[in-house]
C-alpha cells in the first residue's frame, strides 16, 4: 500500500480563498520519492515553496521509489501512467531509459543555468547527469564505527581498517549486495580509486575482490534496509558498519549515537529525478523541474538532510540545518575535507555487470 | 368393489400416460425426459449464476495474472523485434567465428530502422537489457553502438567492432542467434543454475554463480523445519484448547491469534530486542552463566531468526485446523481405549493421534505452502543465511527488473507446491483436510 | 440363576441404606461432587453380585452416569470406596481395572477396521497374533458379525456398530462390563432386539453387567436388579417385578410405568389395609406403604391395568368410585379409557382387548374400584 499524502501549501489555500490570481488551470502532480526524512526534506525545500508561488499546482507525494522501476514498467505496460515525476537511483534510471519508460532530458534546455551563467551541463557535478536523469543530491556510502569499541590510541581511520580484523576486532555490518563492498575490497587491497572499475571488469579483478572479502567473512553481519545499519551500531551488535551518510548523520547528530564517520573511500552516488514517458502533465512537471533543480533550491535541501547538492554552484550556499542549527557544510560528502578519496559509483558498470556480480555475491554469501 | 380396489393397488394406481412411442409423458403431455431436462437446465443456470461472480473474480485476479506470469517465463520478443534482418542474415552462420559483412550490414539496417521509431517504441534498449542477462556488458555494447550508428559507413563490420569489443566476440552472436526466437528456455536454464556453453549445450554454471537450486533446497528445508516446529508447539496447545470449556478456549485462542493482529514492524522490533547478540535472551544467558560474553548466540539476521519469526507468525495456521479437528474428537474414544486396557500413552498414540491426522495434514500443508512463498519476514530478520527463494523472486521483480527470470523461478515454485499437494493428496487424501 | 435369587433375597424391596461389602462390585458410602458445593452422588451404597445384571435407571442428572464413570475409573470418588472383587479400586487407573465398557455413541475407533477395533484390547495386553485372530473371530461370531471384520465402523448401520461395540467390550473377557445407554440411538424395533441379545449374552457368559439407561422398559426387561436413581440417591433397588408392583415411594411409582395418582388423607389404617379419603370426599382402599397413622397426607398410586370397572370382580366390601368416560383410545392389544375420577380428568384405565370385555363409550357413567393391595398409599 502506498501512503499518499495530499499536501496543500498554506499559501496555496490562501490564494484559493482570495480568488485565482493565475489564469492557469489547476493541476495536480504526483511525485514519487523515498518517504521518511528524505521526502520531508523535499517537501520543505521544493514542494511547499513551489506551491506557494504556483497556487494552481497541488503536489501529491507517493512513497514508491523503492520499487520505482517495477512501477514504471507496470504503468507503461498498462498504458496508464499516473506518476508525473519520480525520484530514483541513476542505475535504475539507466535501465528505465533503455526501456524507453522515461523521457530523455536535454540538460541545457530544460534546466536552469547557474547564477553566474554556467550552463547546467557544466554546473552539475561531472558524470552525474544521465540521458534521462537529473541529479539532485550526492550521497555516499561511508564506514562508521563506535569509538568505544577500540582503544583511544588505535581508532580505525580508513577502509583498510575495515579489513583488518587483527587490529580492529569485532563484527562488521555490510550491505548484502556487491556494490560498494567489491569496490572497497579492491581499494583496501591497494587499487587506486580511479582504476577500481577497470580492475573489476576482469575476472581476475573480481576474484581478487572476493578473496579480500573472504578475509573478513566470519566477522560480517549483513544488512538489507538502510535503517538497519545505524541500528546495529547503536545496539552494540557490531563495531563498525557501512551505511548511507544521511542515515548516519541522523543517528549521530539527531539520535545522539556515539559513532564516527570515516570519509576515506566514501562511495559517492547520485539520486535524482526522472520524468515518466506518457504522463499527462509534462508541461507542468518541466516547469517544476526547472525551478526545483536550480542552484538555490538544491542548496536549500541541504538544510534539512545531510546530502550534498549535485550542483557545484550550490555548495557555497549550504548553510545551517534548519532545525538543529548545525553547520551542514562539514557533513556534506562533497565538502573538500571529506571528499579526499572518493570512489564514484559507476552506474554503467553496474548495469552491465550487476546481474553476474550479484549472483556471484549471493553465492559467496551462501557458502 | 373391494376386490377391484385391491387389484388396482397391486398394479400401481393408474397407468402413467405415454405417447405413441411408449415414452413416459407428464400430465401436460410433454415427454417426461424433456420436462426433466428443462428443470435440470434451470437448476444449472441458477447454480452458474450463483458461482459466476466468484468465477469472474478468480479468473481476472488469479488465473489470468498467473497465466501471464507463466507466459513471461518463456516470452522472448526482444531480439526478434529489434533485429529481424540480422536474424535473417545469421541463418547460414555456423557459429564458429565472427559473422561476415552481410550480417553487420543487416545489423546496421536494423538499428537505423529502430532509430526512426518513436522513443517509447524503440526496441534497442530492451534488446540490450535482454542480452545483458546472457552476457555481461552486452547492454553497453548495444546502447553505445546505437548512439554511433548514424555515423557508420560501410564496411560496417569494422565500424561495429571498433565501437565495442563485444561485437568481435562470437559468444554475443551465438546468443543473438539462440535468443532470436519468440520463445526461450533461457530463464529456466538460469533458474536451474545452468547456462549454455559454446556448443549450445546446457551445462552447470560456474560454481561461484550457482544460487537458485541451493536456495530452493534451503527454502524447502526451512519450510519443513518451520512446519515441524509449528506442529510441535501447536499440537499441545490445540489439545489443551480443545478440552477447555468454550469460553476459556476462546480467550486462549485470542492469545494464539495475536500474531495475526500485530503489525509486522512491531513484531520485528520485538524479535530484534529479544534475539540480537546484545538482546534480552543473550544477556540473560550470559548473566546466569550459561554462555560466556564472547559466546553470545546469533539468533537473528540468520536462518535461526527466520525460523523463529516464521514459526511465530504461522503458528495460528497450524493451531486452527488442529483445534477444530480435536474439538470434534469425542473424549469417549480415549476413554474407550483406556477401558480396553490401553495405557494413556498407548491410547494417545494409537487412538487419539491418528484421529488428529486430518488436522495435522491441513495445518502442515497450510504452513508449509505459506512458508515456502514467504518473503517479508526473511527479508527483515533473515540476514543472509535466512533468505528464501521468494526474496530472490522479489528482487528480480522489483530491483533487477528481470521479470522473465522472476517468472521462471515463480513458476518452478508454483509447480513445486502443486507437486507437493499432489503427493499429499495421494498419500493422505485432500478430502480429509479440515480447515477449521 | 442362584445369584439372581440370592440377590433378590438380600436386597428385598427396601431402600438400600446399609453398606454390604460382600458383593463383587461394591460402592461403599460413595460421594461425588464436581464443584465442592453440591453432591451429585450422595452417600451411595450398592452391592452387585457376581454375574448379576444391574441397571441404573433414572432421569438425566440423577447421578447414574457419574456412578458408572467412577466404576470405570474416569471419575474419582470424592469420598467413599469402590471395591471390585474385594479390592479397593479407587487408585487403580482405568486401563488396569479390566472392566469392559460400551459407550453411548459406541466409540468405535473410526480409523480402524472392525477387526482391528476388536483386536485392540488383546494387542495392548500383548496377546500373540494367531490367538488374537481366533479370539476376535469368536467375539464377532458371538454377535453374528463374523463377515464384517474388514469393514470400517462408518460402513456399518447403527445396530451393527452396537454389536461390534458389545463384542469389543467382551472380547478380552472382562469380569465386569459397563454399558452407558448403549441402545439410545437405535430405533424401537432394533432396540428391542438388542435388549434381548445383550441379556442373552450377559447371562450366557455369566458376566457382571452394570447398565445405565433412562428407559424404564429397557430396565425392566433386561435386569436382574434395577437401581432407581434420583437426585444422587438410590430411591429403590429391586428386581423389576417388585419395582413395578411395589414401588417404594411416589418417585419410583411415577417413574416406572404408568400410574394414576390421587391425593388425600389416611382415614383408617389397619395392618396391610387402609382407607384414604380423597380431597373431594371419595373414600378408596389402599395398602399403606409410606404411611403409618390416620390423618397423614398421602398420595395413592394405582396402575391403569389394575383398575376394575366390573364390581362383580371385586370383594364385597371394596369401596367403589364414581367415574365418567371422557375418551376412548383403541390401541390394538389394549383399550384405554380416560376417566374423570374424584374431580381429576387424567385418570387412566386399561383393558386387555378380549372378546368378553366390556365396551364403554364416551359419556358413560360407571363405578370403578380396585383390590386394596393394588393401590399403594405413598409419600406425598
Amino acid at each position: 500500500m502506498k501512503l499518499k499524502t495530499v499536501l496543500m501549501g498554506a499559501a496555496g489555500a490562501m490564494a484559493l480563498s482570495v480568488g485565482t490570481t493565475s489564469a492557469q488551470d489547476p493541476v495536480s502532480l504526483t511525485i514519487v520519492s523515498w518517504g521518511g526524512a528524505y521526502t520531508t526534506s523535499q517537501v520543505r525545500a521544493y514542494h511547499d515553496p513551489y506551491m506557494a508561488e504556483n497556487p494552481h499546482v497541488t503536489i501529491i507525494n507517493d512513497d514508491g521509489s523503492a520499487n520505482a522501476l517495477a512501477g514504471l514498467r507496470a504503468q507503461s505496460q498498462a498504458g496508464n501512467v499516473t506518476w508525473d515525476l519520480v525520484d530514483m537511483l541513476p542505475s535504475d534510471a539507466q535501465l528505465a531509459c533503455d526501456e524507453g519508460l522515461i523521457l530523455e532530458i536535454d540538460h541545457d534546455e530544460m534546466l536552469a543555468a547557474a547564477p553566474d551563467g554556467t550552463s547546467a551541463s557544466e554546473d552539475f557535478l561531472p558524470g552525474s547527469l544521465g540521458e534521462c536523469f537529473i541529479p539532485q543530491i550526492v550521497y555516499s556510502t561511508v564506514l562508521t564505527y563506535r569509538p568505544g569499541a577500540f582503544s583511544d590510541d588505535a581508532q580505525p581511520s580508513s577502509i583498510a581498517d575495515l579489513f583488518d580484523v587483527e587490529n580492529f576486532p569485532g563484527r562488521r555490518a555490510l550491505q548484502d549486495r556487491p556494490g560498494t563492498n567489491l569496490e572497497w575490497a579492491l581499494y583496501a587491497d591497494g587499487v587506486d580509486p580511479d582504476d577500481i572499475y577497470e580492475v573489476l571488469s576482469t575476472p581476475e579483478g573480481v576474484d581478487r575482490a572476493f578473496a579480500k572479502l573472504d578475509t573478513i567473512k566470519e566477522h560480517i553481519v549483513f544488512w538489507t534496509e538502510g535503517a538497519q545499519a545505524p541500528q546495529l551500531l547503536a545496539d552494540g551488535e557490531v563495531v563498525m558498519a557501512t551505511g548511507y551518510n544521511g542515515r548516519m548523520f541522523d543517528a549521530i547528530e539527531v539520535e545522539g549515537m556515539d559513532a564516527d564517520i570515516i570519509w576515506d573511500g566514501q562511495v559517492v552516488e547520485w539520486d535524482g529525478w526522472v520524468v515518466p514517458a506518457g504522463g499527462s502533465n509534462i508541461e507542468a512537471v518541466m516547469d517544476y523541474l526547472y525551478w526545483a533543480t536550480d542552484t538555490q533550491r538544491l542548496a536549500d535541501q541541504a538544510k534539512y538532510i545531510s546530502y550534498g547538492p549535485a550542483r557545484a554552484s550550490s555548495a557555497p550556499l549550504v548553510g545551517e540545518h534548519a532545525d538543529l542549527g548545525i553547520d551542514m557544510n562539514q557533513h556534506m560528502p562533497t565538502n573538500p575535507d571529506n571528499y579526499f578519496s572518493p570512489i564514484i559509483l559507476d552506474n554503467d558498470f553496474w548495469t552491465d555487470y550487476g546481474d553476474e556480480l550479484r549472483e556471484r555475491f549471493a553465492n559467496w554469501m551462501l557458502q | 368393489m373391494a376386490q377391484a380396489d385391491a387389484r388396482a393397488l397391486a398394479n400401481g394406481a393408474e397407468p402413467a400416460p405415454t405417447d405413441r412411442a411408449g415414452r413416459l409423458q407428464t400430465a401436460d403431455g410433454v415427454p417426461l425426459k424433456t420436462a426433466l431436462r428443462r428443470a435440470e437446465r434451470r437448476r444449472k443456470i441458477a447454480a452458474f449464476l450463483l458461482v459466476a461472480p466468484l468465477l469472474f473474480f478468480i479468473l481476472t485476479f488469479f488465473v489470468f495474472p498467473i497465466a501471464q506470469m507463466m507466459w513471461r517465463s518463456v516470452d522472448n520478443p526482444q531480439v526478434v523485434r529489434a533485429l529481424p534482418q540480422t536474424l535473417e542474415a545469421l541463418q547460414d552462420w555456423d557459429g564458429s567465428d565472427v559473422p561476415g559483412e552481410p550480417v553487420f550490414a543487416a545489423l546496421h539496417a536494423d538499428m537505423m530502422a529502430d532509430l526512426e521509431r518513436p522513443r517509447v517504441a524503440q526496441a534497442i534498449g530492451p534488446l540490450g537489457i535482454r542480452l545483458n542477462y546472457e552476457l555481461s556488458a552486452a547492454r553497453s555494447a548495444i546502447s553505445r553502438t546505437a548512439r554511433q550508428v548514424p555515423n557508420f559507413e560501410a564496411p560496417y563490420r569494422d565500424a561495429f567492432m571498433d565501437s565495442h569489443r563485444l561485437w568481435g566476440d562470437p559468444a554475443l552472436w551465438r546468443i543473438i542467434k539462440r535468443e532470436g526466437r519468440p520463445l526461450t528456455s533461457a530463464y529456466y536454464v538460469a533458474a536451474l543454475d545452468r547456462e549454455f556453453d559454446d556448443q549450445g549445450n546446457i551445462v552447470r554454471r560456474d560454481e561461484n554463480r550457482r544460487i537458485y537450486v541451493q536456495l530452493f533446497i534451503r527454502t524447502i528445508l526451512m519450510s519443513v523445519a518451520i512446519t515441524f516446529l509449528t506442529f510441535m508447539l501447536g499440537f499441545p496447545i490445540s489439545y489443551y484448547l480443545s478440552i477447555l470449556p468454550m469460553r476459556y478456549a476462546n480467550l486462549l485462542m485470542i492469545c494464539v491469534l495475536l500474531p495475526f493482529w500485530t503489525s509486522l514492524l512491531v513484531r520485528t522490533s520485538a524479535w530484534i530486542v529479544l534475539l540480537q547478540q546484545q538482546g534480552v535472551i543473550n544477556t540473560m544467558l550470559v548473566q546466569i552463566g550459561l554462555i560466556s560474553d564472547d559466546g553470545r548466540l546469533s539468533m537473528i539476521y540468520n536462518m535461526t531468526g527466520t525460523i523463529i519469526a516464521m514459526t511465530h507468525i504461522l503458528l495460528p495456521f497450524m493451531v486452527l485446523p488442529l483445534y477444530s479437528v480435536m474439538r470434534n474428537i469425542p473424549p469417549s474414544y480415549v476413554r474407550a481405549a483406556k477401558s480396553l486396557g490401553a495405557t494413556p500413552w498407548t491410547a494417545f498414540r494409537r487412538i487419539y493421534f491418528p484421529q488428529t491426522l486430518p488436522g495435522i495434514g491441513a495445518g502442515g500443508v497450510l504452513v508449509f505452502i505459506i512458508s515456502i512463498g514467504y518473503y517479508i519476514t526473511p527479508a527483515l530478520v533473515g540476514g543472509q543465511s535466512g533468505r528464501m527463494i521468494s526474496n530472490e523472486i522479489a528482487r528480480h521483480m522489483q530491483q533487477s527488473l528481470n521479470w522473465g527470470l522472476a517468472a521462471a523461478l515463480g513458476t518452478m515454485l508454483l509447480i513445486g507446491v502443486l507437486v507437493l499437494y499432489w503427493v499429499y493428496n495421494r498419500l493422505v487424501g485432500a478430502d480429509s483436510l479440515k480447515l477449521g | 440363576m442362584i445369584n439372581k435369587a440370592e440377590n433378590r433375597r438380600s436386597t428385598g424391596g427396601k431402600l438400600v441404606s446399609s453398606g454390604n461389602r460382600n458383593g463383587f462390585v461394591v460402592f461403599d458410602r460413595v460421594q461425588k461432587s464436581y464443584d465442592g458445593e453440591t453432591l451429585v452422588v450422595k452417600d451411595l451404597n450398592l452391592s452387585i453380585a457376581k454375574g448379576e445384571f444391574l441397571t441404573m435407571l433414572g432421569p438425566s442428572g440423577s447421578g447414574k452416569t457419574t456412578c458408572l464413570m467412577m466404576l470405570a475409573g474416569f471419575e474419582t470418588a470424592t469420598n467413599g470406596e469402590i471395591l471390585l472383587d474385594g479390592r479397593p479400586i479407587n487408585r487403580i487407573p482405568p486401563h488396569k481395572r479390566g472392566i469392559g465398557m460400551v459407550f453411548q455413541n459406541y466409540a468405535l475407533f473410526p480409523h480402524m477396521s472392525v477387526g482391528e477395533n476388536l483386536a485392540f484390547p488383546l494387542e495392548v495386553r500383548g496377546m500373540g497374533k494367531s490367538q488374537r485372530e481366533a479370539q476376535v473371530k469368536r467375539a464377532l461370531d458371538m454377535v453374528q458379525m463374523g463377515d464384517f471384520a474388514n469393514r470400517r465402523p462408518a460402513q456399518l448401520s447403527g445396530g451393527q456398530q452396537q454389536r461390534i461395540a458389545l463384542a469389543r467390550a467382551l472380547v478380552f473377557e472382562p469380569e465386569v462390563v459397563l454399558m452407558d445407554e448403549p441402545l439410545g440411538a437405535l430405533d424401537k424395533q432394533l432396540r428391542e432386539h438388542m435388549q434381548f441379545e445383550i441379556t442373552r449374552l450377559a447371562h450366557s457368559l455369566g458376566i457382571t453387567t452394570v447398565y445405565v439407561t433412562h428407559d424404564q422398559i429397557e430396565a425392566l426387561t433386561m435386569s436382574d436388579n434395577v437401581a432407581v436413581f434420583n437426585d444422587g440417591v438410590i430411591q429403590q433397588l429391586a428386581p423389576p417385578e417388585e419395582l413395578y408392583e411395589r414401588p417404594a415411594n411416589s418417585f419410583v411409582a411415577q417413574f416406572i410405568g404408568e400410574n394414576n395418582k390421587l391425593e388425600g388423607t389416611v382415614e383408617t389404617i389397619d395392618g396391610e389395609r387402609c382407607t384414604v379419603r380423597l380431597d373431594d370426599g371419595t373414600v378408596v382402599d389402599a395398602q399403606p406403604v409410606n404411611v403409618t397413622s390416620a390423618g397423614e397426607r398421602t398420595r395413592v398410586s394405582i396402575r391403569p391395568e389394575r383398575v376394575e370397572s366390573n364390581p362383580q370382580r371385586l370383594p364385597e366390601d371394596a369401596h367403589l368410585v364414581d367415574a365418567e368416560v371422557l375418551e376412548f383410545i383403541y390401541m390394538g392389544d389394549t383399550f384405554r379409557f380416560r376417566l374423570r375420577v374424584a374431580g381429576q380428568d387424567d385418570f387412566v384405565m386399561k383393558y386387555r382387548n378380549a372378546q368378553d370385555q366390556l365396551r364403554l363409550t364416551v359419556g358413560d357413567k360407571i363405578r370403578i374400584g380396585w383390590l386394596p393391595e393394588d393401590c399403594r398409599a405413598l409419600d406425598i
